[in-house]
C-alpha cells in the first residue's frame, strides 16, 4: 500500500486553534514537551532528506549538478509535467466534486446519511495501490465487466490513458476531499446566511461575499492535499498505466530498482529532490492564504 | 510475514552481535555453537574458487550441512521452476532455504549485497540480469568460484574468473489466449494487425523490466534494426500504440488468467510456464517464438564476496550446474546453459527438450556495449515512443 494518502485532516485549518488566546507561558512550556517529536522528526527526516541531497548532487563519486541536470532534460521532463498535470487536474476536480458532495451531506441534516457518507469516505480516502488498480482494471479494462456488456471499447473508452488515471485517482480523492471540507462546511454559521438574507442578499452574492471567502483556506488545503496524494501516487499508476502517461514517481522506480537501468540511482533522488521542490512550492502558495482567512472558522 | 520475520532474523542479528561483543575475548559460550564450529571450514570455504580446495564435494556439503541454512533472494517460485528447485535442494541436502523477495529486482539483490554486508540476513546467492552480472564483477562483489561443470560452459557465456556465469536462458515469445482470440499472431508483424486492439501487453515496463527490454530488442530486429540498433523497437512499439493494439497492464499469471492481457511479449519459459499453469483452467494458451524477432538471452549465477553461509552458497550452485539442476531448469521451460553439452552426452531429458517452443538456429547475443547503448536509447525514448 504505498499510496500514503493517509489524510491529516489534523493537519488543516479546523476549528481548534486555541493559540489566539494562549499564554505566553504554556507557550513556551509546550515547546519541551515537543522536544521528543522535533528529535524523532529530526532524525525520520533530516537524514534521509541529507542523504537524498548528498546522492542528488554526487555523480561519479564527485560533487556536481549533473544529476540535477539530467532530471530536468528529456523524458525525466517530461513525466515531471505530466505528474504536475495530472496532480493538478485530479486536486482541481476532486476539490470540486469534494465539495459540493460535503455540501449535499451537511444540508441534508439526515443524520444517518452523514454517518454513512463519512464512514464510505474514511474508507475509500485510504483506499489505494494495486488492489485499486485492478478493481478497475476489471470493471472498466479492456475485458473489464462494464467494458464488455456496454461495449465501451467500440465507443472508444480506454482506462489506460490520462484520463482514465484521473478517474480512477478521483475514486479515492473526492471522499479525501469530503473528509477535509465537513468541519469548515459545518463551521459557516447558519445565521450569517440568514444576516445576508434579511438585509437582501441574493444566495449567489452569500456565496460570493461570505461563504467562498471563508472557505478559501479550506478549499485551498483540500487542493493541496489531493494534490499531494496524486502527485505521490505510484502503485496504482505503475500496475495500471504503466508507462503510457509518463509520471514522475514510476521514472524514479525504473531508475532506481529494476532489471535494466545500472548507476541511475542518483538521477532517481534528483528527481525527489525535483518533487520536493514542486511540494514546496505548492505549499507555498497555499500557507499565507490560510493564514489569512483561517480566523473566521475558529 | 515477510517483513515480521526479516526484522526477527535482524534483531537477532543484533542480539549475535551484542552478545560476541560483550564476550569479547575468546570464549563466547553464547554464539559458539553455531558460528564457532563453523567457523573453521566457513573460512576456507569463503575463499574456496572450487569444490576441490575444500577437498571434493562430499566436504563441501558436509560443511555445508553444517551451516544448515541458504539465502536466496528474489527467486519467483513460478520462475523458470524456481519453486521446485529451492524444494529439491532444501529437501536433498537437509538444508533450509531462507527466500527473500521473490518479486524483486536485479538492482535489488545488488543494493543488498551493498547495504547487508557482514549480516546474517544477506543474500548468499544471486540471480542476476547479465549488465548485473558484469557490473558487480566489476565493482568486486563475488566470490569467484568454478563449479565442477564449469569448462562445459560455453565461451562468452561466463566470466574468466569465475565471478558470475550464465544460469539458463530464453526467448521473447508470444504468448496468445486462443479461446480469446481466434487466429493467434505468430510474428511482430502480425502483432500490427487491426485485430489485435487493445490486446498487446509485455511483463513490465522495458527500462524496468529485463523481459519487456528483451521484447523491444525482439521487436528491433523484426523490424529492420540490429544489436546496434534498437530504434526500429521503439518505433515498433509506437506504431503498436498508434494502432491501438499496446494494452500497457503489466502482464502477470493474474492478468493472463483472467484475459486482461490475452497477448503476452514475454521470455517463452514464464509463457510457456502459464500453458501447464492455466490448461486445468481453461485457459487455452499458446507460445510462439516469432521467427522475425528472435532474441534471446540468459540470467547469471554469482556468489556474493560476503555470503553468510558461503559452503552452502557453493553447494547451490554445483547443485544448479548438476545434471540434476539443469534438467529441473529445463523442466520450467528454461533453456539451461549447459544444454548443449547435456544433449550431446545423453544427460539431457529428452521429453522436456521436446517441450520447448520451437526455435530455427542457434542463439546470438548483444555485446555488453551494444546493450548499455540500447539501455541509453530506450530509457531516453521509450515514454515518447507509448505515451499519449
Amino acid at each position: 500500500m504505498i499510496e500514503t494518502t493517509s489524510a491529516a485532516p489534523a493537519a488543516l485549518p479546523l476549528k481548534s486553534r486555541g493559540e489566539g488566546g494562549g499564554r505566553a507561558r504554556t507557550r513556551s512550556a509546550g515547546w519541551t514537551g515537543a522536544l521528543p517529536l522535533l528529535v524523532f522528526a529530526g532524525l525520520a527526516f533530516g537524514v534521509p532528506a541529507a542523504a537524498l541531497l548528498g546522492g542528488a548532487f554526487t555523480a561519479g563519486g564527485a560533487p556536481s549538478t549533473a544529476n540535477l541536470a539530467e532530471s530536468l532534460r528529456g523524458a525525466y521532463l517530461t513525466a515531471m509535467l505530466s505528474s504536475v498535470k495530472l496532480s493538478a487536474v485530479v486536486a482541481v476536480a476532486g476539490a470540486v466534486l469534494g465539495t459540493f458532495l460535503a455540501q449535499a451531506v451537511v444540508t441534508s441534516r439526515l443524520r444517518a446519511l452523514r454517518e454513512a457518507v463519512l464512514t464510505a469516505s474514511g474508507v475509500l480516502a485510504n483506499f489505494g495501490g494495486v488492489p485499486l488498480a485492478f478493481a478497475w482494471i476489471a470493471t472498466l479494462g479492456n475485458s473489464g465487466v462494464l467494458t464488455t456488456r456496454l461495449g465501451l471499447g467500440d465507443l472508444g473508452w480506454n482506462l489506460y490513458s490520462f484520463w482514465g488515471l484521473v478517474l480512477v485517482y478521483l475514486y479515492f480523492s473526492v471522499p479525501l476531499m469530503v473528509l477535509v471540507i465537513v468541519p469548515a462546511l459545518d463551521g459557516l454559521r447558519p445565521q450569517w446566511r440568514e444576516a445576508a438574507q434579511n438585509n437582501g442578499a441574493t444566495t449567489w452574492q452569500f456565496w460570493r461575499h461570505v461563504g467562498i471567502p471563508v472557505l478559501t483556506p479550506s478549499l485551498l488545503g483540500g487542493v493541496v492535499l489531493l494534490f499531494g496524494g496524486a502527485f505521490a501516487a505510484y502503485a496504482t499508476a505503475a500496475a495500471m498505466v504503466g508507462t503510457v502517461v509518463p509520471l514522475v514517481t514510476l521514472q524514479i522506480a525504473d531508475a532506481l530498482a529494476g532489471n535494466v537501468l545500472i548507476g541511475h540511482e542518483n538521477v532517481a533522488l534528483a528527481l525527489s529532490l525535483d518533487m520536493i521542490v514542486v511540494a514546496g512550492l505548492v505549499m507555498a502558495v497555499y500557507l499565507p492564504l490560510q493564514r489569512r482567512s483561517a480566523r473566521w472558522l475558529r | 510475514m515477510q517483513s515480521s520475520r526479516t526484522r526477527i532474523v535482524g534483531l537477532a542479528a543484533v542480539l549475535t552481535v551484542a552478545t560476541s561483543l560483550g564476550a569479547a575475548c575468546g570464549s563466547a559460550p553464547a554464539t559458539g555453537a553455531q558460528t564457532g564450529a563453523s567457523s573453521s571450514t566457513a573460512n576456507s570455504a569463503a575463499t574456496a574458487t572450487s569444490a576441490a580446495d575444500l577437498g571434493g564435494l562430499d566436504k563441501l556439503v558436509e560443511a555445508a550441512k553444517k551451516e544448515g541454512q541458504l539465502n536466496v533472494i528474489t527467486l519467483p517460485p513460478d520462475w523458470a521452476n524456481y519453486g521446485e528447485i529451492i524444494k529439491t535442494f532444501g529437501e536433498k541436502y537437509g538444508i533450509k532455504v531462507n527466500s527473500e523477495n521473490p518479486d524483486g529486482s536485479s538492482a535489488d539483490e545488488i543494493n543488498a549485497v551493498k547495504t547487508r554486508k557482514g549480516q546474517d540476513r544477506a543474500p548468499d546467492v544471486l540471480d542476476l540480469g547479465t549488465a548485473f552480472a558484469l557490473s558487480g564483477a566489476r565493482e568486486g562483489l563475488f566470490a569467484p568460484y568454478k563449479v565442477r561443470s564449469f569448462d562445459k560452459i560455453p565461451e562468452g557465456q561466463k566470466d574468466a574468473q569465475g565471478n558470475w556465469y550464465n544460469d539458463y536462458g530464453g526467448y521473447v515469445s508470444i504468448g496468445c489466449d486462443a479461446k480469446r482470440i481466434p487466429a493467434c499472431p505468430q510474428t511482430f508483424a502480425d502483432l500490427l494487425k487491426p485485430e489485435y486492439k487493445g490486446k498487446v501487453a509485455m511483463n513490465g515496463n522495458p527500462t524496468k523490466s529485463g523481459s519487456a527490454f528483451a521484447g523491444v530488442f525482439a521487436a528491433a530486429l523484426a523490424d529492420g534494426g540490429s544489436f546496434d540498433d534498437i530504434q526500429p523497437g521503439l518505433d515498433f512499439f509506437k506504431k503498436l500504440k498508434a494502432a491501438g493494439n499496446y494494452n500497457p497492464v503489466e502482464s502477470t499469471p493474474a492478468t493472463v488468467q483472467n484475459g486482461e492481457t490475452p497477448i503476452s511479449i514475454d521470455w517463452d519459459y514464464l509463457n510457456s510456464g502459464y500453458t501447464d499453469q492455466f490448461a486445468a483452467k481453461g485457459v487455452d494458451w499458446k507460445v510462439t517464438v516469432p521467427a522475425d524477432g528472435k532474441y534471446a538471452n540468459f540470467y547469471a549465477q554469482a556468489i556474493n564476496k560476503w555470503a553468510p553461509h558461503p559452503a552452502a552458497a557453493r553447494l547451490w550452485e554445483e547443485f544448479l550446474y548438476s545434471t540434476e539442476g539443469q534438467n529441473l531448469w529445463l523442466k520450467g521451460y528454461a533453456r539451461p546453459v549447459l544444454l548443449p553439452s547435456m544433449q550431446s552426452d545423453g544427460s539431457a531429458d529428452a521429453a522436456l527438450v521436446a517441450k520447448l517452443p520451437k526455435v530455427e538456429g542457434t542463439p546470438e547475443f548483444p555485446t555488453d556495449a551494444q546493450v548499455t547503448k540500447a539501455k541509453e536509447v530506450l530509457a531516453a525514448g521509450w515514454g515518447a515512443a507509448v505515451s499519449g
